[in-house]
């Protein structure tokens, strides 16, 4: 038996929009599998892991909280992708817009000013975007490979936080806890109704989403951005610059992802510690893809994903497996979009006959 | 022993994992497949290679697990891309992302338990040589194979019809196809050489490097395996330099560390990974070289048409 892909003549509207939920199906159903192995009743453990999460006000909130950083990280990464630029590090611009961001309420915590939250943001944005600047430098002048280059400053990025928290920036009444003091009231964002936790991080990714989803269907620039990712070439005809539209998505990409650090720590951690992060840069990549790199897909995906973290604590606490769960999860979540993608642009056939075989050549 | 060679061994120490899994990257490349889960390959190996180890008390079962774990790992990158030629950046995130997580999970009850470290097998009459016989010649089995895969990969890819065609494929898939060569099959198996490989370096964190499973004890050294093959120019050669290089100043981190140099270890730790960044730099800014030594069609996908 063989696979056979076959080009349809058009792309598949029908299954443009059917894949992301058939790879949620069948992730379900594997994670069913998965649970089975671990020796605990799939049905339950699933309910736990999807569903119960749902139910109760304090997870909803954990949800938003942890789906803001994923969508807004997540639409950053969604311009790249569409452009053809490979940012892999928005981790590591999550944590610089998350150091750069508390600049403000570490180094200068004696200043008390309304001014101190919006200056940590931009602060925050700036320092993604910087920090994104050096793969995007590279690629643009140098032509250095940004896959490979972003992802080291990942690395570098984590390795500069925990000196920072370890060693200059170490709170003084900590007791030698690798922590930075604490943020004062006004340095903390807000949170988004006065009962819950979640806080104004998940109005920051709805809107930045809504609004790149606009620049993508209605503006020049989205045009562009489509153009130059499906042919280079086709681009430079319109006119249109593969090296600017480098620095646009990278820097684009890191100010979000900056922006998604610092509203991090401000909103949830309060302060700066050797990890700040479960691994939302590298989860983003896996929500970009799960929307489609359609930034109103993104929002759903991102909620979704938030949910495999909220579950995956859940069946830690319900049924005494580990959270590593999760991560299994988002993997095979990926994988399963990117195979089900392939509906979109072909037609699968499986080949029985012997015939086919032969009618490939027999030259090796 | 000296203090020189204590601190070369443990250069080769450091060095034979990168090889090893840039090895396997650089054929996978050579066929025209850009495999981004190495370090999820890797990771899977090390953690098999342990647990096998701990179930059956031989390292070399251990070995075998790695190598067959890193392979059939790879095949899942292989059938999403080859079969259903999905995308081939993505699909390495995901095998890398996946292979953090399942290996975190396979690894849970191994965690903090003492392993059992391969042992050098020692060869007479060369390691009696001085200086380089208890360098070169009191290895571990691991590092041997590490060395002659370069040798063999090296005939193997200039000398030998089948590498002729793997670079043709890699080069030019379209023009292979036409001449009646087995696209589809011939980078299926190109690309279970690269999990092999990875899986072989896995094995050899978790048996030689440090003896016990660690989560994400893989380090990075996945990625610095790609970069490795870049900076190889898709060589062998270049890439055992290469690979020695890279070996030699992680390890020159953990000696100024011990020397206490007054710098932040965490300056020293990142190292390793702001070198990878420069030698990047170096070796990529001149464009034309870069364009005459990439498989052109590294990265494609390709579909026959039947």
């Amino acid at each position: 038996m063989r696979i056979e892909l076959e080009r349809r003549a058009n792309p598949s509207l029908l299954f443009s929009v059917l894949s992301p939920f058939l790879a949620l199906a069948l992730t379900v159903f594997a994670g069913g599998i998965m649970f089975a192995l671990l020796g605990k009743d799939p049905v339950s453990a699933l309910y736990s892991f999807f569903i119960e999460p749902l139910l109760d006000i304090w997870s909803l909130h954990e949800i938003a909280i942890k789906a803001a950083p994923l969508i807004l990280i997540g639409a950053g990464l969604s311009v790249c992708y569409r452009s053809n630029n490979w940012n892999i590090g928005a981790e590591g611009q999550f944590i610089a817009g998350a150091i750069a961001g508390a600049i403000v309420p570490v180094v200068f915590h004696e200043w008390h000013s309304s001014l101190v939250l919006p200056l940590m943001l931009i602060f925050g944005m700036i320092g993604g975007a910087l920090y994104a600047a050096i793969p995007a430098f590279l690629k643009a002048q140098m032509n250095t490979n940004e896959i490979l280059t972003s992802l080291m400053l990942v690395y570098i990025a984590q390795l500069f936080l925990d000196w920072l928290v370890r060693g200059p920036w170490r709170s003084p009444d900590a007791y030698n806890f690798p922590v930075t003091r604490d943020f004062a009231p006004e340095a903390i964002l807000p949170e988004l109704v006065s009962s819950g936790r979640a806080n104004l991080g998940f109005v920051f990714a709805i809107v930045a989403a809504v609004g790149l989803w606009i620049m993508m269907r209605y503006t020049l620039k989205g045009f562009e951005i489509t153009v130059l990712g499906q042919s280079e070439r086709a681009g430079r005809f319109a006119g249109f610059s593969s090296k600017r539209m480098i620095w646009f998505s990278m820097l684009l990409s890191g100010a979000f992802a900056g922006l998604a650090g610092i509203s991090e720590v401000s909103g949830v951690i309060g302060k700066l510690q050797p990890i700040i992060s479960p691994g939302y840069g590298f989860t983003a990549i896996i929500v970009a893809f799960l929307g489609r790199l359609n930034p109103l897909g993104i929002i759903a995906a991102g909620l979704f994903l938030a949910l495999t973290y909220v579950g995956g604590e859940a069946v830690q606490l319900t049924l005494g497996v580990s959270d590593k769960v999760t991560r299994v999860f988002q993997g095979l979540l990926l994988f399963f979009v990117l195979s089900c993608d392939t509906l979109i642009q072909y037609r699968i056939r499986l080949v029985f006959s012997r015939f086919g075989q032969t009618s490939e050549g027999g030259a090796n | 022993m000296g203090i020189i060679e204590a601190i070369l061994l443990t250069v080769v120490t450091a060095a034979t994992p990168l090889v090893l899994a840039s090895l396997g990257e650089l054929v996978s490349e050579r066929a025209g497949v850009l495999n981004l889960g190495v370090e999820g390959m890797m990771v899977m190996g090390a953690v098999l290679a342990f647990a096998a180890t701990q179930a059956t008390g031989s390292p070399y079962i251990g070995i075998l697990a790695g190598i067959a774990c890193g392979a059939l790992f790879s095949l899942l990158f292989g059938f999403l891309t080859l079969t259903l030629v999905a995308n081939q950046v993505a699909t390495g995130l995901a095998l890398t992302i996946l292979g953090l997580g399942v290996s975190g999970q396979i690894g849970e009850p191994y965690v903090g338990m003492s392993g059992v470290k391969l042992q050098p097998i020692v060869i007479p009459l060369l390691s009696d040589i001085p200086f380089i016989g208890p360098i070169l010649f009191k290895q571990d089995l691991i590092f041997y194979l590490s060395i002659a895969l370069v040798f063999g990969v090296n005939w193997f890819l200039f000398r030998s019809r089948a590498g002729l065609k793997i670079r043709a494929i890699g080069d030019n898939h379209a023009s292979a196809h036409a001449l009646g060569i087995h696209v589809i099959r011939t980078r299926y198996l190109a690309v279970m050489f690269g999990g092999a490989c990875a899986g072989l370096a896995g094995a050899q964190l978790s048996l030689v490097y440090t003896p016990q499973w660690v989560e994400n004890m893989s380090a990075g050294r996945g990625w610095i395996a790609l970069a490795l093959v870049v900076f190889a120019s898709w060589r062998p050669w270049r890439l055992l330099a290469g690979g020695y290089l890279f070996g030699a100043v992680s390890i020159s981190q953990l000696h100024a560390q011990a020397l206490g140099l007054g710098i932040p270890s965490q300056f020293l730790s990142a190292l390793p990974y702001a070198a990878t960044v420069i030698v990047l730099i170096l070796i990529s800014h001149n464009r034309r070289m870069t364009l005459i030594n990439t498989p052109a069609c590294l990265g494609k996908p390709f579909v026959p048409d039947r």
